[in-house]
């Protein structure tokens, strides 16, 4: 267990860096010239200009950029945008507000997702199982986009049980936004779940359980769902990455200032700072991620070995 | 002949019938699995869903006789009637002309996306799954540096790059952040399948590598990526649109259902069959894509029968 996570932890190392060095190169090479759009129509004296080039390390090799950039990063610094503001500064602003939708919509995925799931697994082919396979593959097929103004037509305008936009409501005007967002992830695992439940209810194991005479409770809520959720941990991992995709459109429709619109409106405003801080932040998130998953399955399934 | 239909245990069976069985015996999983989709309603479905939109994306002068970009000011935001089956936008073009005509780019982008992404993983994944070592190795990493960027935020940063975005660059975009999953996919069923008997015989028979990854593994590897690369199909289309929607997409004067949404957004409280139908279009289209994948997948997955 102790070298298998030391060499998970080493492989992440190299994939972190070189995702964010694509990154970064993809950026520093939108066209354009950022400093000079910062003087606006008037001519800036050559003086200043060589002074906020060499100030942004845009006069150096990309490579020396993305070094000192990256050193910077793992010091906390992520640089400042155009206007001389650090974008930690706004990252710290702008990522609570992406959090709180992002653990609502969590919490909708796996409470009601596993919820429908078992329901529909543990009799297989009667109406629930129906209704809950019909309705998850209507939600999978809706763009996130068409489902956000159906939520918002619907919850918001027709009948105005949720605020439509903004976020003036605290909790409260997160959970339309939210329940949108998780909405996709949740009927993907409840299907997952279906699927893996439906398949360990048939296993030697559950027979022997079942013999035992402990009680279907027991079988099914012990037993068989610790190894169901192999898959859908899997897929929680996998998913953040979509949460976040999500989030930018979610974020765009509710009108909801939080990461995603910041990275969004970093790209219209090409400040690659900005964009390249966000993105970095959120593929680091995304790769711890995956690594904690990778080391959940010890805990979830015994059969799972690590040489 | 007399020993079969003994065995099917029918006497009186006319011989087209035990011809039938013998077909039976020889067919493949590919044999089975298509006389087991024809008779299922939803593969048929979706099948004939899918049809109407290729259909409709290579001939869309079939379906409406109208120009979508004869657009008269005077008829702006008219609701649905029988002149404008789906009303009129904002600047009076014909709705349903739009909707209709817009299916072109999402196919187009859905199976251009597909087709390239498929090819790279299939290419990359038996190398990667064939040979192993450190081949492998330098194959999973670059994939897991790909794989680490997630794809509606990979093309928000990509495609701010454009000036002129089309077909074309979405396409390339969505095909450079789609690749890795397919690759890991086709990688991991092509070492399922290498250390089968009849691989080993293939090359014991001295057939060259070449020849055993195109005739013997990949023939046997492809159920599931054939599966994954349906739903993809869907998956894609939804993204393109997703991607118009944010303005990072493809650009006006371009017809495309995500940009007639992003357009309709801000009138959805006074007009809204402006996003209704795009929306329930584009949804009918990444539904058939899906169910499609789903069907083929309960006919190619023997364990689920």
């Amino acid at each position: 267990m102790g070298r298998y996570l030391t060499r998970r932890v080493l492989q992440f190392i190299p994939v972190f860096l070189g995702a964010t060095l694509l990154i970064f190169i993809m950026v520093w090479i939108i066209p354009g010239d950022p400093i000079r759009a910062l003087a606006g129509d008037r001519a800036m004296p050559e003086s200043v200009r060589a002074a906020l080039t060499e100030e942004y390390n845009l006069d150096k090799p990309a490579w020396q950029q993305y070094w000192l950039y990256i050193s910077g990063v793992f010091q906390g610094d992520f640089g400042t945008d155009f206007r001389g503001r650090p974008v930690s500064e706004l990252m710290g602003q702008r990522i609570p507000i992406t959090a709180r939708l992002a653990i609502l919509a969590f919490g909708f995925e796996v409470i009601i997702g596993i919820a429908a799931g078992i329901v529909a697994g543990v009799r297989k082919g009667n109406y629930l199982d129906n209704l809950v396979l019909t309705s998850t593959l209507v939600v999978i097929a809706i763009p996130i986009f068409v489902l956000g103004f159906l939520a918002q037509l619907l919850l918001g305008v027709q009948f105005p049980i949720f605020p439509v936009a903004g976020i003036r409501e605290g909790w409260f005007s997160y959970l339309l936004p939210a329940l949108v967002l998780g909405s996709v992830s949740l009927a993907y695992i409840a299907r997952l779940t279906r699927a893996a439940l439906v398949e360990n209810l048939r296993a030697d194991y559950v027979r022997t359980a079942t013999s035992k005479g402990l009680s279907r409770l027991r079988v099914v809520g012990v037993h068989t769902l610790r190894n169901s959720m192999i898959p859908v941990v899997t897929f929680l991992a996998i998913d953040l990455g979509a949460l976040m995709g999500g989030a930018i459109i979610t974020e765009t429709i509710f009108n909801i200032p939080g990461i995603g619109r910041a990275v969004f409106e970093g790209v219209q405003r090409q400040e690659g700072t900005v964009v390249v801080g966000i993105v970095t932040f959120l593929v680091f998130i995304y790769l711890i991620a995956n690594l904690v998953v990778d080391v959940l399955y010890a805990v979830l399934d015994p059969r799972i070995r690590y040489e | 002949m007399s020993d079969r239909v003994a065995i099917t245990g029918d006497i009186e069976l006319p011989d087209e019938h035990v011809d039938e069985a013998t077909e039976d015996r020889v067919a493949s999983l590919w044999g089975d699995a298509w006389r087991a989709l024809i008779r299922k309603p939803i593969f048929v479905i979706s099948a004939l869903l899918i049809l109407i939109m290729m259909v409709m994306a290579v001939f869309p002068g079939l379906f409406t006789s109208k120009d979508p970009r004869s657009c008269p000011l005077s008829e702006a935001l008219q609701t649905p009637s029988a002149e404008h089956w789906f009303g009129t936008d904002v600047q009076g073009c014909d709705y349903y002309a739009r909707t209709i005509y817009g299916a072109r780019v999402s196919i187009t982008i859905g199976l251009i996306v597909t087709t390239f992404a498929l090819t790279i993983a299939l290419v990359g994944g038996s190398i990667s799954g064939y040979y192993g070592g450190i081949v492998d190795t330098l194959i999973a990493r670059v994939t897991d540096m790909w794989f680490a960027i997630p794809t509606i935020l990979g093309g928000i940063v990509i495609l701010a790059l454009f000036q002129n975005r089309g077909v074309a660059q979405v396409s390339l975009v969505l095909i450079v952040l789609g690749w890795p999953t397919m690759l890991r996919l086709v990688r991991s069923s092509v070492i399922s399948v290498k250390e089968t008997e009849y691989v080993d015989s293939a090359r014991a028979l001295g057939a060259t590598d070449f020849r055993i990854i195109t005739r013997h593994i990949l023939p046997n590897s492809l159920a599931p990526v054939i599966v994954y690369a349906t739903i993809t199909v869907g998956v894609v289309i939804a993204a393109e649109a997703a991607l118009s929607f944010l303005n990072v997409g493809l650009q006006l004067p371009a017809i495309s259902w995500g940009l007639m949404i992003s357009t309709a957004q801000n009138r959805i409280l006074t007009s809204p069959h402006l996003l209704f139908f795009p929306g329930a279009v584009l949804s009918i289209t990444v539904f058939s894509f899906i169910l499609m994948g789903d069907a083929l997948r309960d006919a190619l997955d023997p364990k689920l029968r």
